[in-house]
């Protein structure tokens, strides 16, 4: 892939109802610390992508809603509908394709909705969504399959929880810092076995963007840059009934295209770090498997020896994770946001020594259906 | 490395029809996909990537992209979901030139498509709409559009016949494309006994209310020439997007000097400045443009610069824009016989394809080298592209 | 294939009367834009520090000047008719689940002070007595029934 970087961030403070701010607020927030952090003004910027989903914001044509606030004004602008590790992966093609900067931004106001019914909708109208099945029984579904098929425990899983709500004390965006113990996370009620109510994300507010650059521009810019060395997606099936829950074949295919364009052989040998989507806490454990950072089925173990945690040898969310602040759409952007910034050296209190290369992953549909990998890096 | 130059290889759209009721959402769209795959003479293994765009209200799905895999072929593959009202289709359009542009993929699908019969089409349109200033007091897009054609007519002296007039040549035009949903032989007074729905826009004057899909192969300059059809080059792409509240693009508008569709002006200047466009009525041979009713006919093909402001009612009644005028309009019949939102923006530009590359059947412009393809949509945001025969010089982003 | 037919043939899964309940925030400005209507049945605009531009309805960010706007302005309750249109079409307001009631005139409308037009209801419903420029004046809902919400103002009149 031709030099293309990460040149500028920014992130609202992640909480549970921002019910002062509009969709338009929360973008122009995020928008302009990602400028401010580029060094730029919005002249400087030549395209603007956007992220937003018509259900989660109630409404039709959602980008409506921020064209003011994401400064697209006499500019091109389009919009990717789904996790902003997508829309960020689309930002890239255009500046590949010859645009010399390019602003993403994604919002989610998870205050504003229920939504149990709109990832509901997800499901099939006609076989499925008559069971009421939305994304936490879903999970459920999965959990369970991928515990039974490796011997995964309920105590492997709260790991997990304890760690990242732990981490999120160290970042001052996070929505949900908890000091807990296993104990606690054991403790807590059955939401969908075996899934309980401290394995879950909470639902948040807020918006990220990021200035996504081509190497020219990024070389001129004081802004430090965090080169973007691959970026892989894939698609599994549809139908919950037509796949193996256990199994990460999309995560694994993403996986092998972004390694492949950034020259990773041994992923659990060259990543330093890794920002994964733990919306439910098996979710961290099936994707450090499928990221390729240890065998399938040793995520556990691997967790439990204290290699993912913050002074590991391989900390997975660092930043507290999406179990500490879930903005749906923006979850994935902020993955990428924080592995930015840890190859920077611009973490803050949660900064991990040495980080040259970090994974960022993101998801769409049910399941995991729908997996993205970015890979960055340190060096052009 | 570098940028790439991209080409449509590939086109598939299916029969456009007020209801498909015999298939669901997923195989409508297999049936474009299908279809698009035969014409470029590959299967589903030899896509690198996809990308799919409807509205989520006209269906209530979310996640299309991961919904439709068995449809669209994406299992195992990389798609993602792009979406922006009723620019959707070109958007969707564009998103897959940038994925080949990019050097990232080599052979990208993109997919529109709708089944507008599945919902209450006004209602999931207001639904676009600001919950607070907009949506309790707005008409729907009819009521939109009629806002715009009296400030139109009161400009500019233009008339309800000479709108009809636009109706009657895309509806005609239609009779040659046997996928368009209406195709008849009309005329303005037909048009004019139509009821009013929104005055002083009447039924006659309206896109129809369509199910159907579309789907279009784009690939990289490096492999063009493995394909049975020759490709149809992308030129330039453009877009703008400029507003967020009903009321902000007639502002403007009224203002003597002022523009009329500041959008579609600046998408166009810019789009015109890339690919070299001085004189559009000349210099295109075809536009398929998304004119969701007949009064825009008039008005876009000021804005799109291929008259002077207030022009267009002499511009279309002199023929130019007929079959066999200088720069034939909509011979596929247009958005005015064909409305299946997510598809129609993509129907445009694979419409554009066939022409450049000799292949659009009996809808056919002789010689056809150069074309323009729009979308419309959003709250009066314009998406254009231009393709053509000849292979651009360089890749221009 | 006969449309009957068709309808026979083939089945359709009703999705019932769900309903996808929202709470949208209203902002900042847009709080006290509708405050005021309700209580005080008073506009507002929001002024760009840059370009001076007044907005109706508000929003926090002036598009082409990318700046935030801060600063609430008075703005009249009369203005200009800019464009209308005279809605027959009917059809269910997802808003309410009621059928609008047609005929309605339905209009532009720039307040006095306000750069940005606002669209509403304008109460005639022939086009021939409607034109460009003509001076209209917000009807606000009685006292009491007011709830902080566009429909606080019930439509424009002719003056």
């Amino acid at each position: 892939m031709e030099p293309v970087a990460i040149v500028g961030v920014g992130m609202t403070k992640f909480e549970r109802d921002r019910v002062r701010d509009t969709f338009g607020d929360l973008v122009f927030e995020a928008c302009t610390r990602a400028l401010d952090d580029a060094g730029m003004t919005i002249d400087d910027i030549d395209i603007v992508l956007t992220g937003s989903n018509d259900f989660f914001d109630g409404r039709t044509i959602s980008s409506m809603a921020i064209m003011d606030a994401c400064g697209s004004y006499d500019k091109n602008v389009s919009t990717v509908e789904g996790d902003g590790t997508f829309g960020a992966a689309h930002a890239v093609m255009r500046v590949l394709a010859g645009w010399g900067t390019c602003l993403y931004c994604a919002h989610h106001k998870g205050s504003e909705s229920v939504m149990p019914l709109i990832t509901n909708a997800m499901f099939d109208p006609i076989y499925e969504r008559f069971l009421g099945i939305d994304s936490v029984t879903s999970a459920a579904l999965q959990a369970r399959a991928y515990m039974d098929r490796y011997g995964v425990t309920e105590e492997q899983c709260a790991q997990v929880s304890v760690k990242n709500h732990g981490n999120a004390f160290k970042n001052p965006y996070a929505q949900l810092p908890l000091q807990l113990t296993i104990e606690d996370v054991l403790a807590s009620p059955y939401v969908a076995d075996p899934i309980k109510l401290l394995d879950c994300c909470p639902i948040s507010d807020g918006a990220s963007a990021v200035v996504i650059a081509g190497a020219q521009r990024a070389k001129a810019l004081d802004a430090k840059p965090a080169w973007v060395k691959g970026i892989g997606y894939n698609c599994d099936a549809y139908h919950l009934g037509d796949r193996d829950l256990s199994k990460v074949d999309a995560l694994q295919a993403a996986s092998k295209t972004a390694y492949a364009q950034a020259g990773i052989s041994d992923p659990a040998k060259e990543v330093d770090l890794a920002e994964v989507h733990d919306t439910f806490t098996y979710l961290e454990l099936m994707a450090i498997e499928g990221l390729g950072l240890c065998r399938m089925g040793e995520a556990g173990e691997f967790t439990a020896f204290g290699n993912t945690a913050q002074d590991g040898r391989l900390p997975v969310n660092a930043s507290g994770g999406c179990i500490s602040s879930n903005p749906v759409l923006v979850a994935g952007l902020n993955s990428i946001i924080e592995c930015a910034l840890q190859i920077r050296g611009d973490a803050g209190e949660h900064q991990v020594d040495g980080v040259k290369t970090a994974v960022a992953q993101g998801v769409n549909g049910p399941c995991g259906q729908s997996q993205c990998v970015w890979v960055l890096g340190g060096d052009e | 490395m570098g940028a790439k130059r991209a080409g449509i290889v590939g086109v598939g759209m299916t029969v456009q029809r007020s209801t498909r009721r015999d298939v669901s959402g997923v195989e409508l769209i297999n049936e474009a996909v299908r279809a698009a795959l035969d014409d470029s003479g590959m299967t589903r293994k030899d896509i690198d990537a996809i990308v799919i765009g409807n509205m989520d209200h006209f269906e209530g799905i979310n996640y299309v992209d991961t919904w439709s895999v068995d449809g669209s072929g994406a299992l195992g593959k990389p798609i993602m979901k792009m979406t922006t009202g009723g620019t959707t289709g070109s958007t969707v359009a564009m998103g897959a030139y940038y994925h080949v542009a990019s050097g990232m993929f080599d052979r990208v699908l993109a997919i529109g498509w709708e089944k507008n019969s599945e919902s209450d089409t006004t209602g999931a349109i207001i639904t676009a709409f600001d919950p607070f200033w907009d949506r309790p007091t707005f008409g729907g897009a009819v009521a939109g559009l009629a806002l715009e054609a009296t400030q139109y007519m009161a400009e500019t002296g233009a008339t309800e016949e000479d709108a009809a007039y636009v109706a009657v040549r895309d509806r005609k035009n239609a009779i040659n494309n046997p996928f368009a949903h209406l195709r008849m032989e009309s005329n303005i007074e037909a048009i004019m006994s139509t009821p009013y729905l929104a005055w002083p826009v009447k039924l006659g004057d309206m896109c129809p209310r369509t199910d159907g899909a579309c789907a279009v192969v784009f690939a990289s300059e490096d492999i063009a020439g493995d394909f049975p059809n020759v490709p149809a080059w992308v030129h330039g792409v453009a877009d703008r997007h400029l507003w967020g509240y009903t009321s902000d693009p007639y502002v403007n508008q009224h203002v003597k000097g002022g523009t009329w569709f500041p959008a579609m002006e600046r998408a166009t200047r810019e789009l015109y400045d890339k690919v070299g466009i001085t004189d559009p009525l000349e210099q295109f041979d075809v536009a398929e443009l998304y004119l969701p009713y007949s009064f825009a006919g008039l008005r876009y093909m000021e804005s799109l610069g291929f008259c002077e402001r207030a022009g267009g009612p002499a511009l279309v009644r002199s023929g130019d824009t007929d079959m066999g005028g200088k720069c034939p309009v909509n011979p596929s019949g247009g958005v005015l016989s064909s409305n299946a939102i997510g598809a129609t923006g993509l129907l445009r530009v694979a419409e554009v394809a066939l022409q450049v590359q000799g292949r659009a059947g009996d809808r056919q412009v002789p010689g056809a080298k150069l074309g323009l393809a729009t979308g419309f949509g959003g709250c009066y945001w314009s998406d254009e592209l231009v393709i053509g025969k000849e292979k651009p010089e360089k890749a221009r982003g | 294939m006969a449309a009957a037919e068709d309808k026979k043939m083939f089945l359709v899964i009703e999705s019932g009367n769900v309903a996808q309940p929202f709470r949208w925030s209203a902002g900042t400005y847009g709080s006290k834009f509708l405050t005021e209507i309700r209580d005080n049945k008073k506009f507002w605009g929001i002024k760009c520090p840059k370009c001076g531009k007044v907005y109706v309805p508000i929003r926090s960010v002036c598009g082409p000047c990318y700046a935030e706007m801060t600063e609430l302005v008075p703005v009249s309750d009369e203005g200009n008719l800019i464009t209308f249109s005279v809605v027959s079409f009917g059809f269910v307001d997802p808003s309410t689940g009621k059928q609008k009631p047609v005929p309605y005139g339905y209009a532009v409308i720039k307040l006095d002070g306000a750069d940005s037009y606002l669209i509403h209801y304008i109460d005639e419903t022939d086009p021939e007595k409607l034109k460009a420029g003509m001076r209209v004046r917000a009807v606000f809902e009685e006292d009491g029934k007011r709830t902080g919400s566009m429909m606080d103002i019930k439509h424009f009149e002719l003056i």
